[in-house]
């Protein structure tokens, strides 16, 4: 059976002024059809341009190396219009800011029978009623279906965006920071809403956030991020449960919930991606760092079944 | 009125008193409209918000975006005026007090907003941008190479104090060159330079990595501990304002809906907007995945407050007597007629929700007399779907001249409670 998704060596590389900046490096990883994955990881980290380069919307000129494999196509190797007919069809994306994503010159019906009739030959009656139902299932009335963007709330942008993102029913959404301009109420009832339509679609869920507590609520699997590295990957209980690379325990630690008793952080800051670290990159701020992080640069290992860490000291965290 | 006032603690002094603040913003409204309606279009932004601040403690002000936490913070630096109500600082009202006296308050008092990056000058040197306090607030008396001499001293021992250091050389640099963590450590700097006595921190921490704003959050309580600093720190997220408030306060659409003891509203929150606030909070353990109490829809626009607790269209525990009136059987309706499953023949006899009107405790529609009864029958249908205490809250259906309508009966009174050492303001609580 081939994979959903698997990505194979990727690399993106921005060009600046001051030189090359490595934003993701050497990254694999597979997704299961289904499955909900989180990407999580600070400013920076590249978990957006992992997203982007899904989608193939990374801006011109940016270096990529390595294959993402959709459904046996690769993606970075597709023409302009094979890879458009793709989008939005069977690959999905979220913004984090809804209102700087819908026109604000358009009516919400017209954003909906716009990307219909791209992809699909229906007549402009149909793809109208399917719009009236996409916003439907959101708890949205279709007497609101020739509003412009500025009369919804927040929420309900979000909601329209999410039912835009849905109305072709692909395979895969991305969702990049879905709720982080949010209230914490409205995130909830968004997350409710996430869960319930992949249960309904049976729709795989690649989540993008630095917000460690929704990964928990409503991943199967998390992909740790760091300075452009995978340095860590398995199923949320492991990784909640036992993290094995030291970013991830520092990331756990530094939620803010409830129970704390303490606070803690990561010293340091992100270092710079243009010239990073030798050896492990997070060793500057690593406090379990040894010489062979600084000489040696660990490669993502197997632990234990399904639960991968690129520390040369996974093994002492089991 | 209860008083807000801790008793008993003789030490602590009061440092900030607000008195039932109110900040409203007028809507534009174009002008044909503003003549047939009279009545003037206001957002109630803050609407009767009281609460005491004592020397040397932090009071967080917790709510969703547009319950006005952000304005009662603005309103007490004074960057705007209130519509009514009273600031009093330092046994001195400032709330209508104009700008001469406002700019010397500014040394008593400063404001941290959410985005360091939006909130420093992009060319202005670090150094300089938290030495300008200095200069602003100058007396005329020293020279200028004496005094440059001392703001860039104490600009580095801040820098120091705040932890942006290596300070000589972060001195020179551009807000671009820094990290967001590093950035908020500017803006604090900038804000205690003067060593004010009360601090508004709005947001501070939100806009930064989970990773660095537990740093930021000990850089705050440690600055407090030094310099008796008083805060009020607003914010949506209930688990940061649990770790570092003394006191918190829940506002609601323009209320205060409890305050009281950190302690004593987290182990046990009374309002039912606080238990859904809290509620929400992910636990990061993927093993337990929670019910949440979530309250229906959104918060409503602060124009046409809700009538009676103006949670009770969102609220769980809702009882008959919350405030129900027309325009929650028109939501109602309009849910109903929405849901593709329900409404078919609903539609026909109902009509499309257009035709329906609310005003005050009644909603309406303009009928024939021959299909009134069908009408009542089908509205006593829909009530029974809706939640019970609406239904009980209805006082008659029928026909009223041309109209079928539904008159709710009026809501009870609501008052702040004392319960143990909080207040509450929500009828479950009032006898």
């Amino acid at each position: 059976m081939e994979t959903f998704l698997k990505i194979d060596d990727l690399s993106v590389g921005y060009w600046t002024r001051r030189g090359k900046v490595g934003a993701l490096v050497g990254i694999r990883l597979e997704m299961s059809e289904g499955e909900t994955l989180g990407i999580v990881g600070e400013t920076g980290c590249g978990k957006s341009t992992l997203g982007k380069a899904i989608l193939g919307i990374l801006p011109p000129l940016t270096e990529i190396q390595g294959h993402i494999f959709f459904r046996g196509r690769d993606l970075p190797r597709l023409g302009l219009e094979e890879y458009r007919r793709l989008r939005a069809k069977e690959i999905a994306l979220i913004f984090q800011d809804p209102m700087t994503r819908l026109n604000p010159l358009m009516r919400i019906e017209n954003h909906f029978v716009e990307e219909i009739l791209a992809h699909e030959s229906v007549s402009k009656a149909e793809a109208r009623s399917r719009a009236r139902e996409a916003l439907l299932s959101m708890g949205i009335h279709e007497s609101r279906i020739r509003n412009y963007p500025h009369e919804f709330s927040g929420g309900m942008r979000q909601r329209i965006m999410i039912a835009l993102a849905l109305v072709l029913k692909p395979s895969l959404l991305i969702a990049d920071e879905p709720t982080t301009s949010l209230d914490v109420i409205v995130e909830s009832q968004i997350l409710e809403i996430l869960q319930d339509l992949k249960r309904v679609y049976h729709m795989s869920l690649q989540l993008i956030t630095h917000n460690m507590g929704i990964v928990a609520e409503i991943c199967d699997r998390v992909a740790v991020l760091y300075a452009g590295k995978l340095v860590e990957l398995g199923s949320a209980h492991d990784v909640f449960h036992k993290p094995l690379h030291p970013y991830t325990q520092g990331l756990l630690a530094s939620i803010i919930h409830l129970d704390t008793k303490e606070l803690h952080s990561i010293e340091g800051s992100p270092p710079d991606l243009i010239s990073p670290p030798s050896g492990c990159r997070f060793h500057p701020r690593c406090p379990y760092a040894q010489q062979i992080c600084v000489e040696k640069e660990p490669p993502l290992v197997e632990f234990q079944k399904g639960h991968l860490a690129a520390c040369h000291f996974g093994d002492t965290f089991l | 009125m209860i008083e807000l006032t801790q008793s008993g603690d003789t030490e602590s002094s009061e440092i900030l008193r607000v008195e039932n603040l109110q900040v409203h913003f007028p809507v534009k409204i174009p002008l044909l409209q503003r003549i047939v309606q009279r009545e003037k279009a206001v957002v109630h932004a803050v609407d009767g918000v009281s609460f005491v601040l004592q020397t040397g403690e932090i009071m967080g002000l917790v709510g969703e975006s547009g319950c006005g936490k952000t304005t009662v913070g603005r309103a007490v630096v004074r960057l705007i005026e209130p519509t009514g109500g009273k600031v009093i600082f330092e046994d001195r009202n400032i709330a209508k007090a104009k700008g001469g006296t406002i700019r010397a308050l500014r040394r008593e008092m400063q404001i941290i907003f959410q985005d360091p990056h939006a909130s420093l000058n992009p060319a202005m040197r670090i150094g300089d941008a938290i030495g300008h306090p200095l200069w602003i607030h100058r007396s005329g008396s020293q020279s200028r190479a004496s005094f440059r001499r001392e703001a860039r001293e104490n600009v580095l021992s801040m820098m120091r104090e705040v932890g942006l250091t290596p300070e000589e050389q972060l001195y020179d640099k551009y807000p671009g060159d820094l990290s967001g963590g590093q950035k908020q450590r500017a803006v604090i700097a900038r804000a205690i330079i003067l060593e004010p006595k009360l601090l508004v921190v709005d947001e501070g921490v939100a806009m930064l990595d989970m990773s660095i704003r537990a740093k930021i959050l000990e850089l705050m309580l440690d600055l407090k501990r030094k310099h008796a600093m008083t805060y009020l720190f607003i914010t949506h997220d209930l688990a940061t304002a649990k770790f570092i408030c003394d006191r918190i306060a829940i506002m609601y659409l323009g209320r205060i809906v409890e305050i009281g003891p950190s302690k004593e509203i987290y182990a046990d929150p009374k309002h039912p907007y606080t238990k859904a606030l809290l509620s929400v909070i992910p636990v990061p353990d993927p093993d337990k995945r929670k019910e949440k109490i979530l309250p229906r829809g959104e918060v409503p626009d602060a124009v046409n407050l809700p009538l009676g607790c103006r949670f009770h269209p969102r609220c769980p525990a809702v009882l008959s007597s919350c405030g129900w009136e027309g325009r929650d059987f028109l939501d109602l309706l309009d849910e109903h007629l929405s849901d593709p499953k329900r409404a078919g023949a609903d539609e026909t006899i109902l009509g499309p929700i257009e035709d329906w009107w609310a005003k005050g405790l009644v909603a309406g529609r303009k009928t024939g007399p021959t299909d009134a009864a069908k009408i009542t029958e089908r509205i006593r249908a829909i009530l029974a779907e809706g939640p019970a205490a609406m239904v009980q809250a209805v006082g008659t259906v029928g026909l009223q001249g041309k109209n079928v309508i539904i008159e709710f009966r009026g809501p009870d009174t609501l008052a702040q409670t004392q319960v143990g050492e909080r207040i509450v303001e929500c009828l479950l609580y009032q006898n």
